[in-house]
């Protein structure tokens, strides 16, 4: 015999805390919910307006440099401390849960050009002005131990920057000539030049690790392959380039922090033209950091803030600034791609939110379906001019905003003298204005005529 | 000397594609390179940066002067090349003679070997010619041909191949059928066959080589990620980081195990931890503990342990049954709970008179105290506080009624006599009416109704009242009912009354069945029954026919409506003449609201409502047909001037010589179509649309009645018919050929989408993707999941790392297969347009390598030295 019996899912009936509503069966006839688009569209806008309601990214600011701060370095594995060193040889370990300094070393004469954690995070290198690079624990000293490196290499020259290979106990300086080094010893394994420039960055490929690049102060990016100790090919750019970074998700994309107040985006094969170029700062653009995920970048600028970019998109989605903020020297996206960090010329560090409007902590599952689908109907309806006039409204301080508006202007009038001297009868003037970005891509040594 | 190489244009014989040397071409540094065209930049200059393939133009102008002298020299070339050819067909045939046949090819313009007989008189005349040419007044000396020239003319000018320069092979062509040059002719060889040592290359060149080569193959490596960055770009939801790792919790022990005391404080805190004994490293138990552990055996422990948990589950067990019995509501539980108690204690009873008489005696005692104790205090009777209020409740409250029944039922069954007599004696114990009804279920006198105590159980009555078991009632009981009637104690004609008074309330008009209903009651016909009627029916029983009644009498007294009744049947009626023919019933509704209304209703309002109803009816229909007029007879305005409105087309025609024809041609050719009455109609049914209509707002059935068949009255209609203000005039009211459309809302456009925006490629598209909703309104939970999926998920306090080939979910370790496998050609081919710049020098050795990196990227053009 046969027992029919109905059979329900807890699931479809069940409420998940005592206080919710009781769950109740759901017609989904259209006929029944009328309007969809006018009321989504509401939501849509109510999110919009909420999203910019919350905007709220700076969470504290680190004081206790006692001069502007030069370079920053995440610790590989630990998400709570992040390393600094200030312009008078100081370095500082900070505790970011406490929002606290842990440790302070006087660790050179002079600046603190760069500093890197090796890749177990056990210790970290640092370069100075003293031409020295030290090698320093991690912990800090046990009672009685003096705060000393492990190893000092004194160099001839001053180095301008340091990084760690990201898998081997190899590391690279810069100054007069790219050096990689082994860890155990005194002299450089082996040293890169490619003209006699001084030499202000270098930085190892994440993903394909014997590759690095550098940045020179006559306006070239030179890459560089360890394994055949040999430099590749250099670009050369308007100005000069201060800093690069690789894009930690696509080996062969990295962007490159221009004089020109522009951002390059460079596809290491095809190094003729950017791919993107990453223009809304109104100064020299300092320092860049990908965020781990590999989809945006935070761009430090001389025009006192901080930009967040898309990598595939020309222009910034976020910019942050405060009043006291000056001149962003570096600046660093936390590995659990959630906060900003940056350091600025009057002494502080400032810890950011690297989306303005998320909340902190853990959210409740309804409370997380909430927010994605509020998400989802920004992202929706995010070309309709009203959602987008909100979503893209931002506070800039007088002298930046005045100095984007005489840009643009000076922009204008130079893709008019183009136009007027060089194509005439072009029926679309504007699309033939050419990106001044590259000037050449050489494997040679020769200086290449200026580009317009 | 600046030379250049010339590559063949056209393919050609396998024997002439060799090395031949033109004379070089003066090169600006900006010429394009072309393929398969003389470029080589001089060496001595240091290499300048290739330029772009397209100049800019300010350069063009330049450009071109010096292609024009490029093409010159090109010319040159093939012309060169062509008289090769002609020497090199030429040369075998003639042998030895080769010199003297090539100058008579040069003369002729062509060598041909049909011509060899008359080569002696050819020559004959030429020399002659020489000679005259000696004696006459220009006297030019002839070449001395003191080498093998190519071509000499006659005319002692070089021919144009006379720049070339010689070939070995060529020299030893003739010596070829001598077998006595063998030898040389094989040192020859030799010396050919060995190759000259290149000169090394300037260190700078050097680097940049090997650059290059880096370059090309670090860039082919790097491209192997290539497919798995195109991936993530496209994926629809990215989880970071990458490799999702278990965190592992070590032990604080084995955290602590490096841990040393080392200041001060630390050492005192240790030694007085140490003092104490206090377990450091397995901070489990203290040393006491353990003993007290190990005190105890195992397997008591377990027995012990295994006892207590029964013990609580059998406990627990009763407490949940006790819980549950508990909080069952239902009376008839109860009542059999009760039964069955006083079954069980009759059972006892039973035993204990068996068993033990004088113990039964004793309990027997017991209860005939219970009931002297209740004949004294009367506790169950109706005489009580709380029985009182009750007698006044029951009048109004059946739960009231049935907690009075219940009391005394309780009085009786307390007040009954045991008695341990023998059944027999029973029957003659009935007509006392004291019987016990309860306590006597014995199995003899169960079967039979007749032996059991008095059938007046006041529980039983209201069921019985109205029930529908009247004739079932025997009619020997009601004489039995006469008889008992006097027996009723006064508690139950006390609840008589208040039946009886209720019956008198409900049922007013059956007064003849009054009496005889309250008398069927008595003999209840459960009397034989053992149990009484669970309450729940006699709930139903009680209440139910009241309304039913009610029910019944209002629609069979159809004499008596009340007045509300009347007055709605007569309003439909009137609602009903509205429905059929307009004009007539207004005017029969208006009669009649008249005649209704004199007394109740403000006669005057409605009619005149109803009057301006029709009225409006009538300009509705007047107003319709006016307006048709108007229309039709601006039609005919319109109409003729149509023809002088537009005269541009006929005064064309007419300017022209078969005006009228071509007139006529095109009215019979559109004959059929009438575009400006077309047109005509066209905004006539624009501005109809554009006028606000008026909105309805009246609801059928409120304040009135409705249903199928029924309008709502015409006040109402006029009331809730909100006509619109009138629009304003259209602006193109004054242009008859003219549609304006004033339909676009410009407070609307402001929050629309003015241009379509970038990934989409169609309206269509965007308006779909606008129109579909995601939210949890429109979908199922887990489409509405699906559909807000976030593009990148990362997790709280992880550290995300730089991808690596483990993460790529298709690449074994190590193996590196999927990564970059169908990445290179493409890449190739971009390497072969754009990476490696044409016209680069790269010596012979570093070429294989570039073959073998690039394929075709190897530059084709070498460098001869």
């Amino acid at each position: 015999m046969r027992v029919k019996v109905l059979s329900r899912n807890p699931d479809d009936y069940v409420r998940e805390t005592k206080l919710d509503l009781q769950r109740v069966p759901r017609n989904y006839d259209p006929a029944l919910h009328p309007f969809e688009v006018a009321r989504e569209y509401t939501r849509a806008l109510n999110a919009t307006k909420l999203e910019r309601v919350f905007a709220k990214p700076f969470l504290s600011s680190l004081d206790g440099h006692r001069d502007g701060v030069n370079c920053m370095a995440k610790h590989p594995k630990s998400l709570s401390t992040v390393l600094s060193g200030a312009c008078d040889g100081e370095v500082k370990i900070w505790n970011l849960t406490r929002r606290q300094c842990i440790r302070t070393i006087q660790a050179h004469e002079g600046f603190v050009r760069g500093m890197c954690a090796r890749f177990c995070g056990t210790s970290f290198f640092t370069v100075g002005d003293d031409k020295t690079v030290k090698q320093w624990k991690m912990e800090s000293p046990e009672y009685g131990e003096e705060e000393e490196p492990i190893h000092t290499i004194l160099g001839k020259t001053v180095y301008t920057g340091i990084d760690h290979h990201w898998k081997e106990p190899v590391f690279a300086t810069c100054g007069h000539q790219v050096d990689i080094w082994d860890e155990q010893r005194t002299s450089p394994k082996c040293s890169l030049t490619w003209g006699f420039d001084s030499i202000s960055s270098v930085k190892f490929n994440p993903i394909e690790t014997y590759l690095l690049g550098s940045c020179a102060s006559d306006r070239n990016i030179v890459l560089y392959d360890m394994r055949k100790s040999t430099p590749l090919k250099k670009v050369i750019l308007n100005m000069r380039t201060n800093t690069l970074c690789w894009n930690p998700m696509e080996a062969f994309i990295f962007t490159a922090a221009n004089e020109d107040y522009n951002l390059y985006t460079f596809d290491m094969r095809f190094l003729e033209s950017p791919v993107m170029v990453h223009m809304d700062h109104v100064s020299a653009v300092l320092d860049v950091d990908y965020s781990p995920t590999g989809k945006e970048f935070v761009s430090a600028s001389f025009d006192k803030s901080i930009r967040i970019f898309p990598v595939d998109k020309g222009h910034s989605r976020e910019v942050y600034h405060t009043k006291r903020m000056q001149h962003v020297i570096t600046v660093k996206w936390t590995s659990d791609n959630k906060y900003i960090l940056c350091g600025s010329d009057e002494m502080n560090i400032r810890l950011w939110k690297a989306n303005a409007s998320e909340k902190l902590g853990v959210l409740a599952p309804r409370e997380k379906a909430a927010m994605n689908y509020n998400q989802k109907l920004k992202e929706k309806f995010q070309f309709h001019p009203q959602i987008r006039r909100i979503a893209q409204h931002r506070h800039l301080p007088k002298s930046i905003y005045c100095q984007i508006k005489e840009q643009r202007i000076m922009r204008e009038a130079r893709r008019r003298k183009y136009v007027f001297l060089f194509i005439p009868s072009h029926p679309n003037p504007i699309l033939s204005y050419p990106c001044s970005a590259t000037v050449a891509a050489v494997y040679g040594s020769g200086r290449a005529p200026l580009s317009i | 000397m600046l030379w250049a190489v010339v590559a063949p244009p056209a393919p050609c014989p396998a024997n002439l594609r060799r090395p031949r040397r033109a004379r070089a071409v003066p090169e600006s540094p900006g010429t394009p390179s072309e393929a398969g065209t003389v470029v080589s930049v001089p060496r001595s200059l240091p290499g300048p940066p290739r330029s772009p393939p397209v100049l800019p133009p300010r350069r063009r102008t330049r450009c071109h002067a010096t292609r024009t002298s490029q093409e010159r020299a090109l010319r040159q070339g093939a012309r060169a090349r062509r008289d090769t050819r002609w020497r090199f067909a030429a040369v075998p045939a003639c042998g030895a003679m080769a010199e003297e046949e090539d100058l008579a090819a040069a003369a002729a313009g062509s060598g041909s070997e049909s011509e060899e007989g008359e080569d002696g008189e050819r020559r004959h005349r030429q020399l002659l010619e020489a000679i005259s040419a000696l004696s006459g007044r220009k006297r030019r000396k002839l070449a001395e041909r003191s080498e093998a020239s190519g071509q000499v003319s006659e005319f002692n000018v070089t021919c144009k191949g006379a720049g070339e320069k010689l070939v070995l092979s060529e020299l030893l062509q003739p010596i070829h059928p001598k077998s006595t040059l063998g030898s040389v002719r094989k040192e020859l060889a030799r010396v050919k066959r060995k190759a000259a040592v290149e000169l090394p290359l300037s260190k700078e060149e050097a680097k940049r080589v090997v650059r290059e080569a880096a370059y090309v193959t670090t860039s082919k490596d790097v491209g192997k990620w290539q497919q798995v960055v195109l991936q993530n770009r496209r994926a629809e939801q990215l989880v970071f980081p990458l490799r999702q790792d278990i965190a592992t919790v070590t032990p604080l022990e084995r955290a602590t195990s490096a841990w040393k005391a080392r200041t001060p404080l630390e050492q005192e805190i240790f030694g007085l931890l140490h003092k104490t004994q206090q377990p450091i490293t397995d901070p489990l138990l203290t040393a006491e503990e353990m003993a007290s552990v190990q005190a105890m055996s195992l397997e008591e422990a377990r027995h012990r342990r295994a006892e207590l948990q029964k013990a609580r589950a059998v406990q627990s067990y009763y407490e949940a049954k006790a819980r549950r019995a508990k909080r069952i509501k239902s009376k008839k539980y109860h009542r059999m709970l009760k039964k069955s108690r006083r079954r069980q204690a009759l059972k006892e009873f039973e035993q204990l008179h068996k068993s033990d008489p004088a113990a039964a005696l004793a309990r027997l005692e017991e209860l005939e105290q219970l009931r002297m104790q209740e004949r004294m205090s009367l506790k169950h009777q109706s005489k009580g506080k709380w029985a009182r209020s009750r007698a006044i409740m029951a009048k109004y409250d059946l739960e009231a009624r049935k907690a009075m029944q219940e009391q005394l039922a309780r009085n009786k069954e307390l007040m009954q006599k045991v008695r341990v007599e023998p059944p027999e004696e029973e029957p003659c114990e009935l007509p006392e009416g004291d019987t016990p009804a309860l306590p006597v279920p014995t199995g003899a006198s169960a079967a039979n109704p007749w032996m059991l105590g008095k059938p007046n159980g006041p529980a039983t009555e209201p069921e019985a009242q109205e029930g529908p078991r009247d004739d079932t009632v025997p009619d020997a009981v009601e004489n039995k009912d006469e008889m008992e009637e006097e027996e009723l104690s006064e508690e139950e004609a006390l609840l008589q009354d208040f039946e009886q008074k209720r019956r008198e309330r409900t049922g007013i008009l059956q007064g003849h069945s009054e009496e005889h209903g309250a008398d069927e009651t008595e003999p209840g016909a459960e009397q034989p029954r053992d149990s009484p009627v669970p309450p729940a029916c006699s709930e139903e029983l009680g209440d139910s026919p009241v309304p039913s009644v009610c029910a019944e009498e209002l629609v069979s007294a159809g004499l008596e409506l009340p007045p509300q009744a009347q007055e709605q049947l007569l309003l439909s009626e009137q609602l009903h003449h509205v429905q059929t023919m307009e004009d007539m019933e207004n005017l029969a509704k208006e009669e009649f609201v008249e005649e209704q209304e004199k007394l109740v209703a403000p006669r005057a309002g409605k009619q005149a409502q109803q009057q301006e109803a029709g009225r409006a009816g009538d300009r509705h229909t007047k107003k319709t047909t006016t307006k048709r007029k108007m229309i039709s007879l601006e039609a005919v305005l319109d109409g003729k001037p149509q023809e002088m409105d537009c005269p541009s087309l006929p005064v064309v025609l007419e300017e022209e010589e078969g005006g009228m024809e071509q007139r006529g041609m095109i009215t019979e050719a559109f004959a059929g179509d009438d575009v400006v009455a077309d047109f005509r109609r066209e905004k006539r049914k624009a501005e109809e649309a554009a006028k606000p209509r008026p909105v309805n707002l009246v609801l059928p059935g409120w304040g009135e009645w409705g249903g199928t068949g029924l309008k709502p009255s015409t006040r109402k209609i006029k009331r809730f018919l909100i006509k619109p203000p009138p629009a304003p005039p259209r602006k193109d009211r004054h242009l008859p050929h003219v549609i304006l459309s004033e339909k676009r809302n410009i407070h609307a456009a402001a929050h629309q989408v003015s241009e379509l925006p970038f990934p989409f490629e169609q309206h269509q598209q965007f308006e779909q993707s606008m129109r579909t909703p995601v939210g949890s309104t429109w979908n199922t939970q887990r489409a509405f999941q699906k559909l807000t999926a976030p593009r990148v998920i990362t997790r709280t306090g992880h550290i995300i790392q730089p991808i690596s080939a483990e993460d790529v979910p298709d690449t074994a370790p190590g193996s590196g297969a999927r990564l970059g496998g169908e990445a290179m050609p493409g890449r190739k081919a971009v390497l072969r347009g754009k990476a490696v710049p044409k016209g680069k020098a790269v010596p012979k050795g570093k070429a294989v390598e570039g073959k073998a990196a690039g394929g075709k990227a190897q530059p084709q053009h070498r460098r001869a030295r």
